[in-house]
């Protein structure tokens, strides 16, 4: 025999899920806005550049300057188009048609034959994207010191560094950004679709007049909160395999960790998600500022305070503070072990923790809200 | 427990008993409820009536738990709502407005969730869902979403799931609110049928007929009960001095035409011909408001009614100019004329505001004309066909149930919606493609007053004026007069959401006429208002309509449309009966129903309507004339 309160919870529930199969923008947020996301993250948020077009000034036509000319038209880095004077160029770098020159000097092949002296060529990158000009920099070194280990091979010599720097990369090996991006972005993307899942739900009950309706009924707002919860939470977690399917297949990102270990850091997490929607929806009474209030207060603290790209332990105390009460960071956090290294439990339990925190404050806070009483 | 005992012990105990009780939503603001005292008792209809801002939601929600009451004592089913909410919630069932479904929940599964959060038990379900489901006539519905059910049928599903478990008192928020006549009857019948098993059912409204079927009624107004007992009780205090004026058609009084000592100055075809028709009853009605001992008058299709003061003598008929043939005619009295005399009377029957209009110029042709109109929305026909023409100096009413099509046709009128078929013309001119020009000729007050809540009174009348193309001197005359005609001045720089309702609509007239346009269109104008601003309203309107503007209403208030001239009722897209309000009543007098009311008519032309149409459908009936009754 069950229990009166269970079979209202029942009754919350099934009531949720019909609604939810039978509204669109339910289906919206749960299943096209997790791979819209993805996809838009994994696309539009990589930090590697590869085909940088850029300008290069060949002044010097010797063998040696066409051969590095050929080795940066042969790396994937670079687009180049080649021309004779930088002048040629000049109205492309400010239309940013191309985002930097390399200059080879006329002095390029004397200076070359001449062991002691430095070679000197130049390049010049667009400021304006302080990003971009640096990847320049660093690739157009990096053609340049193979080109010099390739040079000094053929002549049967030994190329000398002044230094031997052996770099090693742990956890990311290929020091690919999507692979740190991707988990990240899967925070923010879920912390955006949770709580825009419920934000309208309670809302929506004040603006028809239903919740008036089921408030003068034996069923208590526990049960109204948790018969509310349940079914979005499933549709937050079939969000989460979305998004986790669309990261690995297609972009190709490593998961070292177990599913049982993301599913139960997702649950946390969404519980929290979620009551941030709640407890939005519960004091709103009104769809509209309820889902600009999802925005606002669920996708910008997450993007900018979670870590995802800037790191809180780089900021301002104030602000580092503020950034520990934000659920995303902690999420970014464990999904960025989870993809990368795999089920660390000494860093999952603590940010779990804080998640847990989280949550617990919101959905009381909506309880709270969730008076028995109109007014 | 004890209270469970002392309830069995005796019938009578009253279900609901307050005292003293007041309810403040702000410590400083004025009391929504001030000083209640009721008892509602079980096995009766108790009417909680009163119009938009008595207090009536909210001394609903007080009794249902869903409000804490400021002061005072109220018990409900011998509990303390507030505190004792939960058991309370287990023991009532709670309509509120809107009925509280779930649109996009089917009928069955709304049905199916109220009984589980209702605790109703599982073998019992069966037997239940039967027979609401055959009461409330939804049983060849149960799949359908709530959402897709008429006004009506949503009432009474509303109304099944909040009496799913058989409550010991049915709480009623407003349910007849966009509900057409026809289903308010069935409902009526439902809600008979559930006080006679001994239910206590509190229904509030704020329609005044219902409050004449109901057993018991507390009259709220601005949050004070002004009368609580038998309705019977209430208007047995205005019995014999309610009074029609009839035989307004007879020829004009003798006397000296144009010698009228009227304030407001000659009235269009005074002078000339004397008033004939639809005219004469509103001057009688302006002049009988004058006369001392009248304390109150409305138009009544052809006939005038009069409420005189306690210990007033019959008024002269000579005075109010009403004709050869006229006659005076004791009539039973009705609930809101009852309440008019309790607060006092209504206003006069003088407009200020057409005091200060012009007449306007004599018009021979149609004013407003609709010619075909018809308007689709994908494969729906909201409009089809609708043709009516009316002339200058004419009150024209679109009446019909919520969803009939009357606002569709209403904004094809308006040039607000283009037909998908046929033309709307305002002075002759076809809106659409001359929209600014016909535009200039209409004044408009839509649903619930369309003011900017947070612009002022002051900044409201400017901008409407500017919307209107009023310039320079005419704008600033046009908004002094408006504040002197309306009173407003002292309430220039209050917000219009802050004005008391009363002053509300005086601000959607004036910014709809303040450009003295010759057509007028109303759309709802007085829904929910309380019947002193009522009147004004209407005051002012018959003024205009003597000074030759045009008026076209829409309403489902049967009161308003009794003020028409010419009614075109609407129903399921077609006008399906169009005529003077006494033409309509005429056409339905049976035997069995001497005195058809307004709403008899219209009961009566639907369910012709509906008739004619099932047998147009039904294969059996293709005999000829089969349809005839529709045209």
């Amino acid at each position: 025999m069950t229990s009166p309160a269970l079979r209202r919870l029942a009754a919350i529930i099934v009531k949720e899920g019909l609604q939810i199969v039978r509204d669109p923008s339910s289906i919206l947020i749960g299943f096209i806005l997790p791979v819209f996301l993805t996809l838009l993250s994994g696309y539009a948020t990589n930090l590697d550049l590869d085909h940088l077009r850029v300008g290069i000034v060949l002044e010097d036509s010797s063998p040696e300057a066409q051969d590095l000319a050929a080795s940066f038209l042969a790396s994937k880095y670079f687009d180049p188009r080649v021309g004779h004077d930088r002048r040629e160029f000049a109205a492309d770098l400010v239309s940013g048609k191309v985002r930097g020159l390399v200059v080879i000097p006329q002095t390029f092949s004397r200076d070359l034959a001449r062991a002691d002296k430095s070679v000197p060529f130049q390049v010049i990158a667009d400021g304006s994207e302080p990003n971009t000009a640096q990847f320049l920099q660093n690739y157009a070194q990096g053609v340049w010191l193979s080109w010099m280990a390739v040079r000094a091979e053929g002549k049967g010599a030994e190329f000398r560094q002044p230094a031997n720097l052996l770099p090693r990369t742990w956890f990311n090996q290929e020091l690919v950004s999507l692979n740190s991006l991707m988990p990240g972005g899967m925070a923010i993307n879920l912390t955006l679709i949770g709580a825009l899942l419920t934000a309208l739900v309670v809302a929506r009950e004040w603006e028809r007049g239903t919740m008036e309706a089921m408030l003068a009924t034996p069923v208590s707002p526990v049960e109204m909160l948790i018969g509310k919860l349940v079914p979005y939470f499933l549709l937050g977690m079939a969000a989460m395999f979305i998004c986790l399917g669309i990261t690995i297949a297609l972009f190709g990102v490593p998961f070292r960790g177990s599913i049982p270990a993301l599913v139960a850091v997702s649950s946390v997490f969404l519980l929290s998600a979620l009551g941030l929607g709640l407890f939005i929806s519960s004091v709103a009474r009104n769809q509209f500022v309820a889902s600009q209030a999802a925005i606002l207060s669920a996708f910008l603290p997450a993007y900018f305070l979670s870590g995802y790209v800037f790191e809180p332990s780089g900021m301002p105390w104030p602000i580092e503070l503020l950034s520990r009460a934000i659920a995303a960071r902690y999420y970014v956090s464990c999904l960025k072990t989870l993809f990368l290294a795999g089920d660390a439990w000494a860093l999952l339990l603590p940010n779990m923790g804080g998640m847990a925190l989280i949550a617990a404050v919101l959905l009381g806070l909506t309880l709270k809200n969730t008076a028995r009483t109109v007014a | 427990m004890d209270a469970d005992a002392g309830m069995a012990g005796q019938e009578t105990a009253a279900l609901v008993t307050a005292r003293g009780l007041a309810m403040r939503f702000a410590p400083s603001g004025a009391p929504a409820l001030d000083a209640i005292d009721a008892d509602i008792r079980p096995g009766l209809v108790t009417g909680l009536v009163g119009p938009d801002g008595a207090g009536k939601t909210t001394l609903i929600r007080l009794m249902a738990g869903l409000l804490l009451r400021s002061a005072g004592e109220l018990r409900v089913l011998g509990l303390d709502p507030g505190p004792q909410s939960r058991a309370l919630h287990e023991r009532i069932g709670y309509m509120p407005q809107k009925f509280g479904l779930y649109e996009d929940l089917s009928v069955g599964e709304n049905l199916r969730l109220y009984a589980e959060v209702r605790g109703l038990p599982p073998a019992e379900r069966a037997a239940t869902f039967e027979r609401l489901l055959h009461f409330t006539g939804l049983a060849d519905f149960t799949s359908r979403l709530a959402g897709r059910l008429s006004g009506g049928m949503k009432q009474k599903l509303g109304l099944a799931c909040a009496m799913i478990k058989r409550p010991e008192l049915l709480l009623l928020d407003e349910p007849s609110v966009g509900v057409d006549p026809i289903s308010r009857r069935e409902l009526w019948r439902m809600v008979r049928e559930l006080a006679g098993q001994g239910i206590g059912v509190v229904w509030s409204t704020s329609y005044l007929d219902e409050a004449e079927a109901c057993d018991e009624v507390l009259l709220l107004s601005g949050g004070r009960l002004l009368f609580s007992g038998r309705p019977g009780e209430l208007t047995g205090r205005v019995r014999g001095r309610v009074l029609q004026v009839r035989g307004l058609d007879g020829p004009p009084q003798g006397g000296s035409p144009g010698s009228e000592p009227d304030e407001s100055g000659g009235e269009l075809g005074g002078e000339s011909g004397g008033e004939s028709g639809g005219g004469r009853k509103r001057g009688v009605l302006r002049r009988a408001l004058g006369l001392p001992g009248v304390i109150d008058g409305v138009i009544q299709g052809r006939h005038v009614r009069l409420v005189l003061g306690q210990g007033a003598q019959a008024p002269d008929l000579a005075a109010m100019r009403a004709g050869h043939g006229a006659e005076l005619v004791p009539v039973p009295p009705r609930f809101e004329d009852a309440f008019l005399d309790i607060l006092g009377g209504g206003p006069g029957g003088v407009s200020p505001l057409a005091a200060r209009m012009q007449n306007k110029p004599p018009n021979a042709n149609s004013v407003v004309e609709a010619r075909q109109l018809t308007k689709r929305f994908g494969d729906f026909t909201a409009a089809q066909d609708i043709d009516f023409a009316i002339r200058q100096g004419e009150i024209f009413g679109l009446l019909g149930p919520n969803g009939a099509g009357k606002s569709t046709t209403f904004k094809m009128m308006c040039g607000l919606l283009k037909p998908t078929a046929g033309e709307a013309l305002v002075d002759g001119l076809v809106l659409g493609k001359s929209r600014g020009a016909a535009r200039e000729r209409i004044g408009y007050m839509a649903q619930k007053f369309s003011l900017y809540g947070t612009l002022s009174v002051r900044q409201n009348l400017d901008f409407f004026s500017g919307v209107y193309g009023l310039e320079g001197a005419a704008r600033k005359s046009a908004v002094e007069g408006m504040i002197e005609t309306f009173a407003l001045a002292p309430y220039l720089s209050a917000s219009a959401d802050e004005l008391p309702l009363g002053f509300k609509q005086r601000l959607a007239l004036a910014c709809a006429v303040m450009h003295e346009p010759p057509v007028l269109f109303l759309d709802e104008p007085t829904s929910g208002v309380d019947p002193i601003t009522r009147r004004e309203f209407w005051t002012h309107i018959n003024g205009m309509v003597e000074r030759g503007v045009t008026v076209m209403v829409t309403t489902h208030f049967m009161d308003e449309a009794e003020y028409c001239d010419r009614i075109a009722l609407v129903y399921r897209g077609r006008v399906i009966a169009l005529g003077s309000p006494d033409a309509l009543k005429d056409g339905v007098r049976t035997p069995a129903v001497a005195d058809p009311t307004l709403e008899d008519a219209f009961v009566e032309l639907v369910q012709r309507d509906d008739a004619a149409r099932a047998k147009a459908e039904s294969p059996s009936a293709s005999l000829p004339g089969g349809k005839g009754r529709a045209a």
